[in-house]
């Protein structure tokens, strides 16, 4: 068969690599906001948030380092704003995350036009970190290790958050904040503190997942651009339940999707792209058809915590 | 004691009403001046922009025309949400059941129209769309319903699944053999839902408005929606009552998603004649907030509905001549619903110092 | 941290019996209503201070500002003698001030020791071993049995209270409040937790017992303190209490809270369990009932009940109490069984259905299935019967009816609301009650199960709802009473069975031996 030269599947996982790491991202950052009891439906807003603010620096300052981190603090700031409404004020989250969403599109779109009006101008490749040996190893090497450092980040914080959730007090706090906020709060924790905690650290994460479609993925920040993959992070976090290795599973197989149809165009095979994009949700929808159990989610999640209010 | 209490109750209502109208209305005023100060920050005269945009939507013969054709589909999206938020379901997969519904009834009515009396092939059409619709929105309904799985992921995902799956059914089924775009075959103007008064408005105006006054009513005095009021408000206590639950469940879903469905439909068999592929005018999105901004009741969404049809027919019209994106809309809602999230807040603090 | 063998040092007996904690005329106002008015106190370390009330005395706005919820309005608190405020949780914590709350104040989703590291520097590691190893060795100590690593949602309500006592401990609490602790134990553990009270005492810790119960107040009690509207009306001193036997001290608190020496309560005889006339066919009989897949599974549970009966279930929470109620209205599905009303199988059939047919079920779960709290009063009394006429006719509502039923039920049951159009969320919890009364006692009520009638409820109320449930006997309805009050079981009822793990472990017949044989089945006889 030609269609499985290494040129191609070096290609393919590439693609799943760049179509999963925003996803993976996003889920990430989902699951820590949601453990701590706030449903963010705004990591469409922050994601797009992150990818304006990395592109808009990376171009200005000619910095891809300065980028990403301006990505992650745009995602920060949007998401600063779900802390004030949904954590401080109680707001109902779902209608503010939503707003955001809106909002961010909105304001992206339109600082893009202000700033650049119909051009949309091109960043340079962004240099990758080529780990010795392993990038040698044929086929995964080049698609895996030879890859952006946003990428290893993002593949190390699925340990790292493993190991928040068991071994730490924080990781034990974030899930009493969204079990039973009243608990932590009588036992001495600030319970608005830890969520605004895991909303802040989510929109970073979310943001930074923008910056690298903007900056890494495409190059180029174009209006409405994180098209959904925000939403895909949502459907991520629940489905994985609290578990981060799950996130990253379920980041492959959708970016698989994602950048499968790429992948067989270039093979020469005529597919629709709408019909490989369907294939995860389908199958998910499948799985909880068949095996539909209760997705288990922290039980005060998407309820404001009001002190004294039972 | 009758006598006394009457007057007093009505009193109350009107208060009532009134409080609405404050604590919609100063969010409104409040979000055109924060948008006005950014226009302005865009080296663009608020004043203008908007004179246009209200000139545009509102007060041009052609622009009123446009501004009522949209929101007969969008008015119906609001019956369909109000409906599933009352209730206590989060529909977020409107688009979807909108797009679903729309393919199926313009892959169909166009092959009825020569065959039937112009009325029949449009009344089949329109119940196409809602039955499909429907039927997109039965597999989150079912898992909600007898699963317990969160409706939110579900819908979300039956989104993604049915924006893509219409764009294929309308690249692989139901194309149109006689053109070379990707698109659907095209219901002839003269065989479309009629237009009103010799104008260019589309009688889905009417549908919509229709719809949404029919679902106030139900939701509000009839037993079934009390019904779907319970299931929402606390669904321990519909169990404990017993309330067939998961039955209820699935009726909202299908109520719910049939409007969306049947908006699709309206929005074809009124206005495009046909579906080309990868169009999403994402109109279930934008309506949520509106119908957030509304709580919920039928006639402030209406209110809302027309709000938002003129300021995007308007921006529309702006984009091109004032060289402000039409965006812009998008922000002015965000500051709206969160300047409303706002009020709401202040508003229950209020209440909450006012009596115990 | 203290290495858990011996209770904290601070803990130990502070000399000359200087107060902890004393309150010099704190008031806290909320709008309309003066919660706490001039309230001065006194809390000394190795006392156990009761401070009784009813409803809306005032006891939790005090809880809430001694556990650092809440400020004071008005006067000071005096911590060892120095005007400090009690600012967070956090800082009543640092103060040595720990509240144990009458709903479980442990994430469920963890485990105890889990819980017990809660609020500990977010950066270190949790020693889940030492503390596991201190936490047992508290346990041991305060005569506790726990397992640090069992997850806190598998365990009752008793042995999390006693966890998070432990927990209290382990933190160097000195002053520790127990929030009407005893309201949701059975009668066992409670007593427990009674004789846990005084060892903590003896060791020198000051414990604040929140209760409406005058028993356990006399009986555990150093000191007593009586609320009334906000008020401290009186109180006993230790050295009086000392002197006065239980049937005195007892007088003397009805008379502060009430203002007289007759008990709302015990006026009443007891039913004479003759009464009832078993020739006849009974009302409601449970056959050979099983439900598999409940919570607690329901084994072989067979009762018949007779018109003008009240059969009680006694029986330790959580053993299938309220499993079997739902069994019964039908909201729990059975595997196996049948339910005969009036000599119909109504197993098959709906709970609508099977209210249709007179069964009636009062649940125990006031706010959470038995009203919608954002609704008003008129709708709360009709939501079992949507959509039937007269008040709406053709699935159309018909409001002038719908206020007339209210308006009546509310001038029959007594329930105080301003109005009819109030959201039932807003009234107390007495009166959330009569809602639920008024709504499930008119019509035909042929068999009527009581979950729990009475908890939570205060003095006045518990008696008007003890009268309804004779009334519904006397006026020839069988009547089903779950209660973990045993004095409530032995007053109202004809005979009473036990439940223990999901089958009856015995009926007994109310009378003189009654007691002791519940005693006995309830313990296991033969353990």
């Amino acid at each position: 068969m030609t269609l499985f030269t290494d040129t191609f599947l070096i290609a393919l996982l590439a693609g799943v690599v760049a179509a999963g790491v925003p996803l993976l991202l996003a889920g990430l950052g989902e699951q820590l906001s949601e453990k701590a009891g706030v449903l963010n439906v705004g990591i469409e807003g922050m994601m797009l948030g992150g990818a304006y603010a990395g592109f808009l620096v990376a171009w200005a300052t000619e910095s891809i380092g300065l980028g990403f981190l301006a990505g992650a603090f745009g995602g920060l700031l949007v998401a600063a704003l779900m802390v004030l409404f949904c954590v401080r004020l109680g707001l109902n989250q779902v209608v503010i995350g939503i707003a955001l969403t809106l909002g961010a599109e909105g304001t992206t779109a339109l600082l893009h036009h202000v700033q650049f009006s119909r051009l949309y101008p091109r960043l340079p490749e962004v240099p990758t970190w080529r780990i010795p040996g392993l990038a040698d190893i044929p086929i995964v090497g080049p698609a895996l290790f030879d890859r952006e450092p946003v990428v290893y980040l993002a593949l190390a914080l699925v340990p790292l958050f493993a190991w928040l959730y068991r071994r730490t007090h924080l990781g034990l706090a974030i899930q009493a904040a969204g079990d039973k906020p009243a608990a932590l709060d009588s036992a001495g924790e600030n319970v608005l503190a830890i969520r605004a905690l895991a909303v802040l650290g989510c929109g970073a994460l979310v943001g930074l997942g923008g910056a690298f479609m903007s900056i890494a993925g495409a190059g180029v920040f174009v209006p409405f651009m994180t098209h959904g993959n925000g939403f895909i992070g949502i459907v991520l976090a629940m489905l994985a339940r609290g578990r981060p290795l799950w996130v990253l599973l379920g980041a492959a197989l959708f970016g698989a999707c994602l950048s499968g149809s790429t992948a067989l165009q270039v093979a020469g095979v005529d597919i629709p792209t709408d019909v490989v994009q369907m294939l995860p949700f389908a199958a998910v929808m499948l799985v909880l058809l068949i095996a539909g159990r209760n997705a288990k989610l922290p039980s005060a999640l998407g309820a404001a915590y009001v002190r004294g209010e039972r | 004691m009758d006598e006394i209490e009457k007057p007093r109750a009505l009193a109350a209502r009107r208060r009532e009403i009134l409080d609405l109208l404050v604590a919609s209305l100063g969010p409104v005023l409040a979000a055109f001046v924060i948008s006005g100060v950014i226009l302005l920050l865009m080296q663009v005269n608020p004043v203008s922009y908007y004179g246009y945009v209200f000139g545009r939507g509102l007060f041009s013969p052609t622009g009123v025309q446009a501004t009522l054709t949209r929101m007969g589909p969008l008015l119906l999206i609001a019956a369909s949400l109000i409906v599933a938020f009352r209730a206590g379901i989060w529909n977020l997969g409107g688009d979807a059941q909108f797009l679903i519904g729309a393919v199926f009834s313009a892959a169909a009515t166009p092959l009825m129209a020569p065959h039937l009396p112009a009325g029949l092939a449009l009344v089949i059409g329109m119940a196409v769309s809602a039955g499909f619709g429907a039927i997109w929105g039965l597999i989150p309904a079912f898992l909600r319903a007898y699963q317990g799985v969160n409706e939110i992921i579900t819908t979300l995902m039956m989104n993604f699944l049915g924006i893509s799956l219409a764009s294929v059914l309308v690249k692989l089924l139901f194309l149109d053999p006689a053109t070379t775009v990707p698109q659907t075959r095209t219901l002839p103007v003269e065989d479309r839902l009629p237009s009103l008064f010799g104008t260019t408005i589309s009688s889905g105006v009417l549908i919509g408005l229709a719809a949404v006054l029919l679902v106030h009513f139900v939701m509000t005095r009839t037993a079934f929606g009390l019904r779907l009021r319970v299931v929402g408000a606390n669904p321990g206590a519909a169990i404990h009552a017993g309330l067939a639950v998961p039955g209820l469940t699935i009726a909202v879903f299908a109520i719910s998603a049939g409007f969306a469905g049947l908006s699709g439909g309206v929005a074809i068999l009124g206005q495009y004649g046909n579906v080309r592929a990868d169009w999403n005018p994402a109109y279930a999105m934008s309506v949520v907030p509106l119908v957030f901004l509304a709580r919920f009741n039928g006639f402030a969404s209406i209110g809302f509905v027309a709000l938002f049809s003129i300021l995007s027919i308007g921006s529309e019209s702006a984009a091109r001549r004032m060289g402000v994106p039409n965006y812009f809309t998008l922000v002015t809602v965000a500051i709206l619903l969160i300047l409303l999230g706002l009020s709401e807040y202040r508003g229950a603090r209020r209440r909450q110092r006012a009596g115990a | 941290m203290p290495d858990g063998q011996a209770i904290p040092s601070a803990a130990r007996p502070i000399s000359g019996g200087a107060p902890i904690v004393r309150l010099e005329g704190v008031t806290k106002r909320y709008p309309g209503v003066i919660a706490n008015d001039r309230i001065d106190m006194e809390f000394h370390a190795g006392e156990v201070h009761v401070l009784l009330g009813e409803n809306g005395a005032g006891k939790s706005t005090l809880v809430s500002m001694l556990s650092g919820l809440q400020q004071p309005d008005e006067g000071r608190i005096l911590i060892d003698g120095d005007a400090r405020p009690i600012a967070s949780p956090a800082g009543a914590l640092d103060i040595g001030i720990s509240t144990v709350f009458q709903h479980s104040m442990l994430v469920p989703s963890l485990t105890l020791v889990e819980n017990a590291v809660l609020g500990r520097a977010w950066w270190r590691r949790p020693d889940r071993e030492g503390t596991a190893a201190r936490m047992a060795a508290m346990a041991a100590r305060i005569g506790v049995s726990l397992d640090p690593m069992a997850l806190t949602g598998d365990l009752s309500l008793g042995e999390r209270q006693q966890a998070e006592i432990v927990r209290a401990l382990m933190r160097g609490a000195r002053f520790l409040i127990l929030d009407e602790a005893t309201a949701m134990l059975t009668p066992h553990d409670a007593a427990r937790l009674g004789q846990l009270m005084r060892r903590l005492a003896s060791e020198g810790v000051a414990v604040v017992f929140i209760t409406h119960k005058l028993n356990e107040a006399v009986e555990y009690g150093d000191r007593i303190s009586v609320l009334r509207l906000g008020r401290k009306v009186g109180g006993i001193a230790p050295e009086t209490l000392r002197q006065m036997d239980p049937q005195a001290a007892t007088g003397e608190v009805v008379r502060l809270m009430f203002g007289t020496h007759d008990m709302a309560s015990g006026a009443a005889a007891r039913v004479d369990p003759a009464t009832v006339d078993r020739a006849g066919d009974p009302v409601l009989e449970v056959l050979a009932l099983y439900a598999g897949a409940a919570a607690v599974p329901l084994h072989n549970i067979e009762f018949k009940v007779w018109p003008g009966e009240v059969f009680g279930i006694a029986g330790i929470d959580g053993n299938g109490q309220k499993q079997l109620a739902e069994a019964l209205a039908g909201q729990e599905p059975i595997s196996d069984g049948r339910i005969r009303l009036d000599g119909a199988f109504v197993d098959r059939l709906s709970i609508g259905a099977r209210r249709g047919k007179g069964l009636r079920y009062i649940t125990d779960d006031r706010l959470g299935e038995g009203t919608v709290g954002s609704f008003s009063v008129a709708i709360n009394l009709l939501l079992k019967e949507i959509g039937a006429a007269p008040y709406w006719v053709q699935g159309f509502e018909k409001p002038a009816e719908i206020t007339e039923n209210a308006r009546e039920k509310i001038r029959a049951f007594d329930i105080r609301t301003p109005s009819a159009e109030t959201p039932v969320g807003k009234l107390s919890g007495g009166n959330i009650q009569k809602v639920l009364l008024a709504r499930e006692l008119t019509g035909t009520a042929r068999a009527v199960i009581f979950n729990k009638p009475t908890y939570g409820l205060d003095l006045a109320n518990i008696a008007a709802t003890r009268q309804r449930i004779r009334d519904t006997a006397e006026a020839g309805a069988a009547v089903v009473l779950i209660s973990t009050e045993l004095d409530e079981l032995l007053d109202l009822s004809h005979r009473i069975a036990v439940m223990d793990r999901g089958h009856l472990a015995g009926i007994v017949a109310n009378d003189d031996a009654a007691r002791r044989k519940i005693g006995e089945l309830m313990s296991g006889v033969g353990e």
